[in-house]
């Protein structure tokens, strides 16, 4: 069995390294990566790290990255994903940086015309999982509509009331307010 | 004050106050880099598009990027790799730390919390947010800059069909030798970066 510190840095160095357009765009390669092929977390789980992830500050592919080698190795895993996640940007744009100018990469017909063709494909990445996270979830016809309002209400784009915090926070005093009462209610009809 | 501790402290707080991830973040970049005088306005539009063009998130692209050219700008002295790498180094690393510790510092937290059942009950309602989280990200990418960024009509049915098929790739199984087979997404990116190229690069 090899060194699980190498597999997390060597698995995030892979996600890092193929993840264009942000955060939300590696979550079908980890879900394959971290919880079909490494067995490491079940997918529930990854959506509550996501949830974690997408609360806190700061760049949503660092924060996945972090909650997930923390949740398998403590901080030292942390370091190693977050690391891992981060280096194949870093290089490339310090490559970039070194030895080209902006105006070689950005008027590239041969770099442009890939992007072209990876672009609708990465939407088309963030798609599966939210049927493969919908299943996790266990949505069903009592929650089917919480799904349904945030997406509208996140992409109709104004304001606060497009800021996913808000339903981060909503969904947390929702969850804990359906329990509280489920158990009063419990207690009492036990009387 | 020396230009490496300005750049660790302007990332730093980009790290901090940057909520929402990529592009919410960066017009607080923007201000953070522009406003000082490390790059140029159209340096920064530059930085945004090799950002896209590259993988990797943008916050981390971008703070490579600049961390790289903001010592050579603000001091001539300063402009040589050795001294854009040293930048380089700082900021992506001030832009990573603060949420770093903030995300173990709350995973330790829910961990020693775990069994309560007021986190369990906190995490079922939050499953059902997620789930929408990642809708509507798929949505706001449904666009013209993904789709029809040259606003041609023949272009755009191309773009939707290579979304589709990526999509019947990724979530569908198939056979592959007797057994069933998931095809990976990083593959799929690939194919669908040789289909651009196929089809726009020739």
């Amino acid at each position: 069995m090899k060194n699980i510190y190498l597999q997390l840095f060597a698995t995030f160095f892979k996600i890092g390294a193929f993840t264009f357009g942000g955060g939300w765009a590696m979550i079908s390669i980890i879900e394959r990566e971290i919880v079909d092929k490494h067995g490491w977390i079940r997918r529930e789980e990854f959506l509550d790290l996501l949830a974690v992830a997408q609360s806190l500050p700061g760049i949503l592919a660092v924060n996945i990255a972090t909650a997930i080698g923390d949740k398998l190795r403590g901080m030292r895993g942390s370091a190693c994903a977050t690391l891992g996640c981060v280096l194949p940007s870093f290089l490339i744009i310090l490559a970039i940086a070194i030895f080209l100018t902006p105006d070689m990469i950005k008027n590239n017909r041969i770099i442009s015309s890939i992007f072209m063709g990876i672009r609708p494909a990465v939407v088309a990445l963030i798609v599966a999982p939210v049927i493969t996270s919908a299943k996790a979830a266990k949505i069903g016809w009592r929650t089917v509509w919480i799904p349904f309002i945030v997406a509208l209400m996140i992409s109709i784009n104004i304001g606060f009331i497009s800021n996913p915090i808000l339903y981060i926070l909503l969904g947390a005093v929702g969850g804990w307010g359906f329990w509280y009462f489920s158990n009063r209610s419990l207690n009492h009809s036990s009387k | 004050m020396n230009i490496y501790w300005q750049l660790i402290w302007a990332y730093i707080k980009i790290g901090i106050f940057g909520f929402g991830g990529g592009y919410a973040m960066l017009s607080l970049v923007e201000h953070s880099v522009v406003d000082p005088g490390w790059i140029s306005e159209t340096m920064f539009t530059d930085i945004v598009a090799i950002s896209q063009m590259t993988p990797g998130p943008i916050g981390i692209n971008s703070a490579t990027y600049i961390g790289y050219v903001a010592p050579g700008e603000v001091n001539p002295q300063l402009a040589s790799p050795l001294f854009g790498i040293l930048g380089s180094v700082a900021a992506t690393l001030a832009v990573i730390l603060p949420s770093f510790f903030l995300v173990i510092y709350a995973s330790h937290f829910i961990r020693k919390h775990n069994e309560s059942g007021v986190i369990k009950a906190i995490f079922s309602g939050l499953r059902p947010v997620v789930v929408g989280l990642i809708a509507s990200a798929a949505i706001l990418l449904m666009n013209n800059a993904n789709f029809n960024p040259n606003g041609r009509t023949d272009q755009l049915i191309i773009n939707i069909i290579i979304s589709i098929i990526a999509f019947v790739l990724v979530y569908f199984k198939f056979p592959y030798r007797g057994k069933k087979i998931n095809i990976h997404p990083i593959l799929v990116i690939i194919l669908a970066g040789t289909a651009g190229f196929l089809i726009y690069g020739i």
